[in-house]
């Protein structure tokens, strides 16, 4: 039994699958589900580039088998857009020029993303620790901070 | 990287796993957060024909004080560690070592557990579990046994785990009044394996003087290293500042690392003592010696 079927929810929509046991929840996303807005940086479990949201909690998805994902929920970057209006983190990058190459972009809105929801004034050092394990070789961090600050003064 | 293939078990209750264990025996590996084994398995160097995924297994996840006891399930991820509110009153050596493995987003998925199983030296809970005089409880075929975890550690990623048992639980004896721990560690950058790191738990007595010390080194060696010479030195005697350079030294003096792009043997050494110093200092402070 190395095949397994899955059943979870990407982005609020269930999606079912017929998975090898060693498929990497970041093939799932973006070879079979064609969700290809989260990249693969390093690959291994360094980088974030590959960050998504399993239950709420953002994970590297490239150190998370597909088949750990049976049953749960997942939110990529393709769902932080809600009925036509981006996220206000996806604005704060846009308004604070968050991004150069925007490799580390998706990894680094799903890990700003969660942070507001658990803590919704963050301090600069607080934002500074939550994204120390998505690293950014263009910005300087310095945009990508103001971006996230951005996000917190707009939060609905 | 795609690692080699093998099948996927989620077994519902730890009989179920153990069962699975009893079945495959060497051949199978126990999956917990996955944050250590299954980048091992992506890169080749190890490999397993069978996982048993015990992240599916309800009441696992939990830190509880009851009695003289803190008792952390084996499967409590890093990130609730740091967030529990019971770690950060009462054991603050447990709340330095949870922030500064890998890195939040890891954290996430780690599990406690699999820190100490995993038996590698560079991970950071077994120095302070050491320190702590932590046990572990392994279930098996047989049933629960409890191992002290100072007999847990048995050689390079190699620990007195059976192929057929899980690391349930770990449990930690609460402090008496006056104790203070604390884990410092040297890192090049967030994410990175310690340069150096360690390890202290203190206790005071009424007079002032140490009543009981435990001090713990991580990366310094094949398995992590108690310097039971530095707690039989610091026992019965003020806390001053030299006397903690003394235990320093002395953990310098256990400390046999390994030459890398960290740095040279006598660079890790040196770096192993000023970490202990520094544990000891904040441990004795947090213990209201100081």
């Amino acid at each position: 039994m190395a095949r397994h079927a899955i059943r979870l929810t990407v982005n609020g929509a269930a999606r079912e699958a017929e998975v090898e046991s060693r498929l990497l929840l970041v093939h799932l996303l973006r070879d079979v589900l064609r969700l290809t807005g989260t990249h693969i940086g390093c690959d291994t479990t360094h980088c974030g580039a590959c960050t998504v949201l399993l239950d709420g909690e953002p994970v590297k998805s490239c150190t998370v088998l597909a088949v750990q994902a049976n049953g749960r929920e997942l939110t990529t970057v393709e769902g932080l857009e809600q009925g036509g209006k981006l996220h206000p983190v996806q604005e704060g990058f846009m308004e604070k020029h968050g991004l150069q190459c925007g490799y580390c972009t998706p990894g680094m809105l799903m890990t700003g993303c969660a942070l507001l929801r658990r803590n919704p004034r963050p301090t600069e050092q607080e934002i500074r620790e939550a994204i120390s394990g998505n690293l950014c070789r263009c910005t300087g961090y310095v945009n990508i901070v103001r971006a996230m600050q951005y996000a917190a003064e707009h939060m609905g | 990287m795609i690692p080699a293939p093998f099948d996927y078990h989620a077994p519902a209750t730890v009989p179920e796993a153990v069962a699975l264990l009893t079945r495959y025996r060497d051949t199978a590996k126990v999956l917990a957060g996955g944050q250590s084994l299954l980048p091992l398995l992506k890169l080749r160097l190890g490999a397993a024909a069978q996982l048993v995924d015990i992240g599916r297994i309800p009441g696992l996840e939990y830190v509880e004080e009851r009695g003289n006891t803190l008792r952390i399930g084996g499967c409590t991820r890093e990130s609730t560690l740091e967030r529990s509110e019971l770690v950060r009153a009462r054991y603050p050596i447990l709340l330095d070592t949870a922030k500064v493995i890998a890195d939040p987003v890891v954290r996430n998925r780690a599990t406690v557990g699999g820190n100490l199983a995993h038996g590698d030296p560079a991970n950071d809970h077994p120095a302070t579990m050491l320190a702590l005089g932590a046990e572990v409880v392994a279930v098996g075929p047989k049933g629960e046994r409890t191992i002290p975890v100072d007999r847990f550690f048995r050689g390079l990623f190699e620990v007195a785990l059976e192929p057929d048992e899980i690391l349930t639980e770990i449990r930690i004896p609460a402090p008496p009044a006056r104790s203070g721990g604390a884990y410092a560690k040297l890192e090049r950058k967030v994410g990175d394996f310690a340069t150096a790191a360690a390890a202290a738990q203190v206790t005071l007595g009424s007079s002032g003087t140490v009543e009981r010390a435990g001090l713990a080194l991580t990366n310094a060696g094949a398995t992590p290293i108690r310097v039971e010479a530095a707690e039989a030195y610091l026992k019965g005697k003020k806390p001053e500042r030299a006397t903690l350079a003394e235990a320093a030294r002395l953990a310098a003096q256990a400390a046999t690392p390994q030459a890398d792009r960290r740095g040279t043997v006598e660079y890790k050494r040196q770096m192993a003592r000023v970490m202990a110093q520094r544990a000891l200092e904040s441990a004795v402070a947090r213990a209201g010696g100081r």
